[in-house]
């Protein structure tokens, strides 16, 4: 067992500090497991949302040592033990109370975008055929726990606050799961263009760096969208294939 | 916003952050990765000169001049390589003019509007972040949505006129294997120079070949791909060089430029090209 110094944020809304506990950590423990014993013998009043401490809920999403990360999966052998372990709130989000953020903003993104339309049954018996080849690109974004550790670190979120214009890279994701699934026949181009604000994404691939699910935001569901909003906007030789040789389904 | 009337944070102050890596190494050396790129390139491009090394019956042409569309005969007339011969009269006295500024614009913007690279470079050049959670200097952020950065949306007419460079350039790559011997003869052979422009189109070609719109033109564009063997063949192919883009990218980066320097450092008589047969 070894002696470690956490700084903890601390406070409600817009005002707040850091406070220095010091715990004994042991093999195996996370920084969840440290944050449970300060607030057990040190500081009963600490706030902090959690549930499932293996990594599939998405609830205890905090900023360990500056990068967004789940305080459950983040191993203490991971990080300098020697410096302070600085534990924050995410900052993309409103503080209710220490390290506790009201996520709602995303919930609220996630309504603008059009739900899940398929085609006709493609069975009597109103089912569908999909093979794996179709469905497999889509199945990676089905891994999403919707931690929001991605919106966090976006910083059109959390350094431009463009968040009535903007659903983020985690409903991006969403988006793409819908938009890009062989069954689906709706269109959200024009929304993500118009409305949800794809053009605001810059390409800094920090989503991607901290998923811990490990989708690949960025690559699998940003950028295709981007090229789609590309087909319908901005490319006019695409417009003109599709003059000659319209698409009949997606 | 939210239902229970709680502000955002504060926005953070330039370079403020919470982190304890070395988050600035990144940015610092993808400035000075480019940057140096940039200040050679350019440097080379107004040379117009020491670009075709034919010495030892060679042909090797830095891929910074190819293609060579109209030459400088003032400058160089040995070879008269060039697609349309001497550049025309017409051509202002006031305006540089070498082989390299009438094609370098093409590659140049293939990369400049590249999704790796636009993330790369601003972060390294304009702060737009330094780096992942790390502050901002500007409040305001238009992002790729409204002018001039919606531009970057024009990659995919620069993808398919990289396409055609890849081409070109494997032609050059085939040309530096023939030697000329004193009676003008070609005869197949290699040196030094033929696998350096062999191994700049391979790169180049990964690069060029792993792009993210040419993933999406494939097969990306289609949510069914199944009934497509041939472009679902291609999707996998450049979805695979894809995965590793960024590493094509800084590889074909830094070899096209070591490329022209090899022919420049022959032509200079700095170097000697080596054959090997």
């Amino acid at each position: 067992m070894a002696q470690v110094t956490f700084r903890v944020w601390r406070g409600e809304g817009e005002g707040g500090y850091f406070e220095e506990y010091t715990s004994e950590v042991g093999d195996g423990m996370v920084v969840l497991d440290a944050i449970h014993d300060i607030q057990a013998e040190q500081a009963p009043d600490l706030a902090v949302r959690w549930n499932c401490k293996a990594g599939k809920c998405g609830s205890c999403s905090a900023e360990i040592n500056g990068m967004p990360k789940l305080m459950c999966m983040t191993r203490l052998s991971s990080l300098d033990l020697t410096q302070p372990v600085t534990v924050e709130p995410m900052k993309a989000f409103p503080l209710v109370k220490d390290l506790v953020t009201d996520v709602s903003y995303n919930y609220e993104a996630k309504m603008k975008i059009k739900p899940f339309k398929p085609r006709k049954p493609d069975a009597e018996d109103g089912t569908w055929r999909i093979q794996q080849d179709d469905v497999e690109r889509v199945q990676e974004f089905r891994k999403c726990i919707e931690c929001f550790l991605c919106s966090d670190v976006c910083h059109v979120l959390r350094d431009h606050h463009e968040h009535q214009g903007y659903i983020g890279p985690a409903m991006f994701v969403k988006s793409a799961a819908y938009e890009m699934h062989p069954l689906d026949v709706e269109d959200r181009i024009s929304d993500l263009k118009e409305t949800q604000g794809l053009g605001f994404c810059n390409i800094t691939k920090c989503c991607t760096k901290v998923c811990p699910e490990h989708i690949t935001i960025t690559d699998n569901a940003i950028i295709p969208l981007k090229e789609r909003v590309v087909d319908e906007y901005y490319d006019p030789l695409t417009r003109l294939f599709k003059i000659f040789k319209p698409n009949k389904s997606k | 916003m939210s239902q229970t009337n709680l502000s955002l944070p504060q926005q953070r102050k330039f370079g403020q952050t919470s982190r304890t890596d070395a988050w600035w190494l990144q940015p610092v050396v993808v400035f000075l990765g480019l940057s140096a790129f940039i200040v050679y390139s350019t440097w080379a491009a107004f040379q117009g000169d020491n670009y075709f090394f034919f010495g030892g019956g060679a042909q090797y042409l830095s891929p910074f001049y190819s293609p060579v569309i109209f030459d400088d005969p003032a400058v160089f007339s040995a070879e008269g390589h060039a697609w349309f011969g001497a550049k025309p009269d017409i051509w202002p006295a006031w305006l540089p003019f070498t082989p390299a500024l009438l094609i370098l614009w093409a590659p140049g913007g293939f990369r400049f509007t590249c999704y790796y690279y636009r993330g790369a470079y601003y972060k390294a050049f304009w702060a737009d972040p330094s780096n992942c959670a790390v502050g901002e200097p500007r409040k305001c952020y238009r992002g790729e949505h409204s002018l001039p950065l919606i531009l970057q949306n024009i990659h995919r007419y620069f993808l398919y006129i990289a396409l055609i460079f890849i081409v070109i350039l494997s032609y050059d790559a085939w040309l530096s294997m023939w030697f000329k011997d004193a009676s003008g003869v070609e005869h197949f052979g290699l040196g030094v120079g033929s696998i350096v422009l062999t191994i700049n189109v391979i790169l180049l070609g990964g690069y060029t070949m792993g792009c993210h719109v040419l993933r999406h033109l494939v097969g990306g564009k289609w949510n069914k791909i199944s009934g497509k063997p041939v472009h679902k063949k291609a999707y996998e192919c450049v979805t695979c060089l894809n995965k590793k883009h960024m590493l094509w990218a800084w590889m074909s980066l830094f070899w096209v430029g070591f490329s022209d320097f090899y022919v420049r450092m022959c032509c200079m008589g700095v170097w000697t090209d080596w054959r090997i047969f």
